[in-house]
């Protein structure tokens, strides 16, 4: 044996004895069979509205005595990790598994094969398409807030004639779509409406949507109602108003009611956003869940769980919670 | 010059000039070697070696002259011809591949494919043949390794030598062409392929050698080749020629 | 150092010295012991159902893995691996959702991949080009042209031949899909290229030394050439795989298969520097990968372990390339 061998051999046996090293810490932390198991696919580990839910999800599973296995996708889009996940739950034995699907579309499979499998799916946030591919989805009414997110700011700007940007996340997105269509409802105009001075794309990200408002307000320095898919682009936004000098002039509106976003709201950066509630939908999931496998009973059909306006200049006829309410309730501290 | 008859001119250049632009690189050379010689080539530095034995491999073309292999006029494209025409080059950078084995470093470039089917259509390599053969002509050269299917990195440099040098002696026809081929290994190594050379010599191919090493040259040449100023300065034997004289002729201090 | 003569004797080395000697032994003491550990902490791990699905997942970025293990060896990257992949899971759903020939599409689409393996290839042997910048280049390019011509948007392909390698078939008790066949036939046949051919040789010797390939002979940039159509080829055949496990045209997806097809290739024993390495590891690499998140959602472990895992095993396995490289 010569040297050059010996030495492959020994390099060999080291990195397997890592390997087993590594694997052994994990052993003492080991689920037992027996045990309801609520599975929770999230789209990302880093956004916060789904950091929050699945905070909620696990205290609520501690409290109900089930365990949460909690996977989320490397980033939005990632179908392939969210398949595998719901693959990965199946194997596990899980009772049942709350999915934020990050394509409506992608996972229609996998999911058949777990609901064949006697798995209870409930989609959490974003619904999937078709909507009855899950057993039941609670989420936000997304077009509905974004009617809500519209009609506040065509009543807000009074008899102003609108020039409307929209600040849109990422196109062909189930919720950016249900939103931006609800927002153009609201403010009673159509795709297309020549009011519309242009869209951008923010990823729902604040140096996009920055520099996607920098952009529209050099093409049009009219703008004075801007769309924003969530906080973080209408965080974006207001700073390229402000460096436009135009931050007092135009009606910038939100969704999401995460708590950077409800302070942004009562420091008057945002005129006003809609609260949704993950904390709701992954703790009814998780009920869901426990309720189905005690009794076997399911539940069906869309659940709203509800949107509130959050703003401290209401306008008459559109129900609205001031920000005091709202730092009570956001999500994301 | 040595005005005797020789016995069987391998490779011969006649009056070969190479210019870049104003600059003269070979300014007239002739060059001769022999059937079964080895022959050194040395001198200064810009001296034109090199350029000399580009000429001669292919890898420049000359402005005007003649170079001839076994009498035939021969008009090298490139080095790959060379190679065709059954001239092998070792060069100073080792030309190996070190994660390879020593049997794939042998038939780099040239490896033998299986009989039949399975090499015509499947393209498969005949790893076995190639094995043997290694084997044997490592055996034949004397040269001493580990194990054939070794990757060439667990030798030693003197033996990564030997394996570039055997794969030359391997391969060529007529001759074999070796650039410094000492340059970077110690005393030892280089005893171990001096001796190889000695070995191929005995095998019947001709050998250029180019070297600075001037103990190494009178150790193994039969015949020196001397240039200065692009031109051949002369032809010496080391049995009658002591190294001051062959430094002296390379620096212009002395004719032959 | 042994300087014995050369023998027949080395011909016969034990079967032990053979064994750990191979490159992708350490990687597979790796997998095995994850797979022991993980089938002692939870017994549905070894069910049948459960490494069929392992091998399912490990599909995708295993066959993407073999285009990059190609171009590793060359001394190359590929960062373009999952952008020319998307490239063809989007052109043949668009084609077939147009009303084309499903078969005709997808080859088309697997010939439009291939020729973005060239087109990479033609910047990196024609122009010099580093392979980092060139990959990275086109990786951007695909990018942004997918969201166009996809609008942005995801969108279904429901046809029976896109889909086809998704199907599944029983070998003996043990359900595989089509898709891990593919797989599998591809290993098997760009294996016996690389270790049974002389391309294969010339791609370890230009990867190894490309100065010493040229001086044998070897037309290197040629070669390149063929390494990086081969690999676009290999994405192609990626792309009606991925069609199969998610029967969806993404423009958003495999944003990361660039880093997990590499990280595949590195902890299979492959050398970043080229040259040295080789497909089973690669295997072996892709499955380690797929069987520490599965094994980890089924101990019911934070999926975030995974990623720290599989950094130490990247780490560990790059560090042990250079320590060997360095000693020789």
């Amino acid at each position: 044996m010569s040297l050059h061998r010996i030495r492959t051999s020994v390099r060999s046996t080291a990195f397997g004895a890592l390997g087993l090293a590594l694997g052994v810490t994990f052993f003492a932390g080991s689920a037992s069979a027996e045990e309801v198991i609520v599975g929770l696919v999230t789209k990302t580990e880093v956004n916060p509205f789904f950091v929050k839910m699945r905070q909620a999800a696990d205290a609520r599973a501690k409290e109900k005595g089930v365990k949460l296995i909690a996977r989320a996708g490397k980033f939005d889009g990632d179908n392939e990790g969210q398949v595998a996940a719901i693959e990965d739950l199946i194997s596990a034995g899980a009772k049942g598994i709350l999915v934020t699907p990050n394509n409506s579309s992608g996972m229609l499979d996998v999911i058949k094969k777990a609901r064949e499998a006697g798995v209870l799916v409930i989609a959490l946030d974003t619904a999937t398409d078709p909507a009855d591919a899950v057993d039941a989805t609670f989420a936000t009414d997304n077009f509905e807030a974004g009617v809500q997110q519209g009609t506040y700011a065509r009543k807000a700007l009074g008899d102003k004639t609108a020039v409307v940007a929209m600040l849109d996340g990422t196109p062909g997105g189930t919720v950016d779509t249900f939103r931006h269509d609800g927002y153009l409802k609201g403010f009673g105009i159509a795709e297309g409406d020549p009011s519309i001075a242009g869209a951008a794309i923010t990823n729902g990200a604040q140096d996009k949507g920055q520099v996607g408002m920098e952009n529209l307000l050099s093409k049009n320095g009219d703008i004075n109602a801007v769309y924003t898919i969530n906080e973080p682009a209408a965080a974006g936004a207001y700073a390229a108003l402000k460096s436009f000098g135009k931050e007092g002039e135009v009606m910038l509106t939100s969704i999401d009611g995460g708590c950077a976003g409800v302070r942004d709201v009562k420091d008057g950066k945002i005129a006003a956003t809609v609260m949704q509630f993950p904390y709701k939908m992954a703790a009814m999931g998780v009920d869901a869940v426990v309720e189905y496998a005690a009794t076997g009973k399911k539940p069906s059909g869309f659940v709203n769980t509800g949107s509130f306006l959050i703003t401290d200049k209401p306008v008459e006829g559109l129900e609205s919670k001031d920000t005091a309410w709202g730092l009570e309730n956001c999500w994301g501290d | 010059m040595s005005a005797e008859t020789t016995p069987h001119i391998v490779l011969e250049a006649r009056n070969v000039v190479k210019t870049y632009g104003h600059v003269t690189a070979l300014d007239g050379v002739d060059f001769e070697l022999r059937a079964g010689e080895i022959l050194a080539v040395v001198g200064d530095n810009g001296a034109g070696k090199s350029t000399l034995i580009k000429a001669l491999t292919g890898a420049l073309h000359p402005t005007s002259g003649e170079i001839l292999l076994d009498g035939v006029p021969i008009h090298f494209k490139g080095p790959l011809d060379a190679r065709h025409a059954g001239i092998e080059t070792v060069y100073q950078d080792l030309a190996v591949a070190p994660a390879l084995d020593i049997a794939s470093n042998l038939f780099l470039g040239r490896e033998l494919r299986a009989p039949g089917l399975l090499g015509s259509l499947f393209r498969r390599l005949d790893k076995k043949k190639m094995r043997e053969e290694a084997r044997r002509a490592m055996n034949e050269l004397k040269f001493r390794l580990p194990a054939i299917d070794n990757p060439v990195e667990s030798l030693s440099g003197g033996q990564r030598q030997g394996v570039a040098v055997a794969r030359a002696a391997l391969f060529a026809r007529k001759l074999v062409i070796m650039d410094e081929p000492t340059a970077a290994l110690g005393v030892r190594e280089t005893g171990q392929v001096l001796e190889l050379i000695r070995s191929i010599r005995d095998r019947g191919l001709a050998v250029v050698l180019i070297s600075h090493n001037m103990p190494n040259v009178f150790d193994i040449a039969d015949r020196i080749h001397i240039m200065r100023l692009g031109r051949r300065a002369a032809v010496v034997s080391p049995k009658t020629h002591t190294m001051n004289d062959v430094v002296a002729i390379m620096t212009g201090a002395a004719t032959a | 150092m042994t300087t014995a003569t050369v023998s027949p004797a080395d011909a016969s080395r034990s079967l032990k010295s053979r064994i750990l000697g191979a490159p992708s032994a350490g990687p597979l003491l790796v997998l095995i012991g994850f797979c022991l550990i993980f089938a002692l902490s939870n017994p549905r791990f070894l069910a049948t159902h459960n490494l069929s699905i392992i091998l399912q997942q490990t599909v995708v970025i295993g066959v993407l893995a073999i285009g990059q293990t190609l171009v590793i060896l060359t001394a190359g990257i590929d960062l373009a691996v999952g952008a020319i992949c998307v490239l063809g899971t989007i052109v043949a759903g668009k084609l077939v959702n147009l009303g084309y020939d499903p078969v005709l599409s997808m080859g088309f689409a697997i010939l439009l991949c291939t020729a973005a393996g060239l087109a990479a290839g033609g910047l990196v042997s024609g122009l010099r080009l580093p392979p980092f910048i060139v990959t990275l280049g086109i990786l951007g390019i695909l990018t942004a042209a997918l969201r166009l011509i996809s609008a942005g948007g995801a969108f279904p392909v429901r046809d029976p031949f896109l889909a086809w390698t998704g199907n599944t078939m029983k070998l003996g008790g043990f359900v595989l899909t089509y898709g891990v066949l593919i797989m599998f036939a591809l290993y098997a046949v760009v294996w016996y290229l690389l270790n049974q051919t002389k391309w294969g040789r010339h791609v370890y010797a230009i990867g190894n030394n490309t100065e010493a390939a040229r001086l044998v002979g070897i037309p290197v940039r040629r070669h390149l050439l063929s390494v990086y159509l081969l690999a676009g080829l290999i994405y192609g055949i990626a792309a009606w795989l991925a069609l199969g496990r998610i029967p969806n045209a993404d423009p958003n997806a495999m944003q990361s298969a660039n880093l997990d097809s590499i990280t595949a290739v590195v902890i299979g024993g492959t050398s970043l520097f080229g040259g040295r390495g080789g497909l089973i590891g690669t295997l072996i690499g892709a499955l380690i990968v797929g069987v520490l998140r599965n094994g980890l959602t089924l101990a019911g472990i934070d999926p975030l372990w995974q990623d720290l895992v599989t950094g130490i095993l990247v780490i560990i396995a790059v560090a042990l390339d250079q320590m060997s490289r360095r000693k020789n």
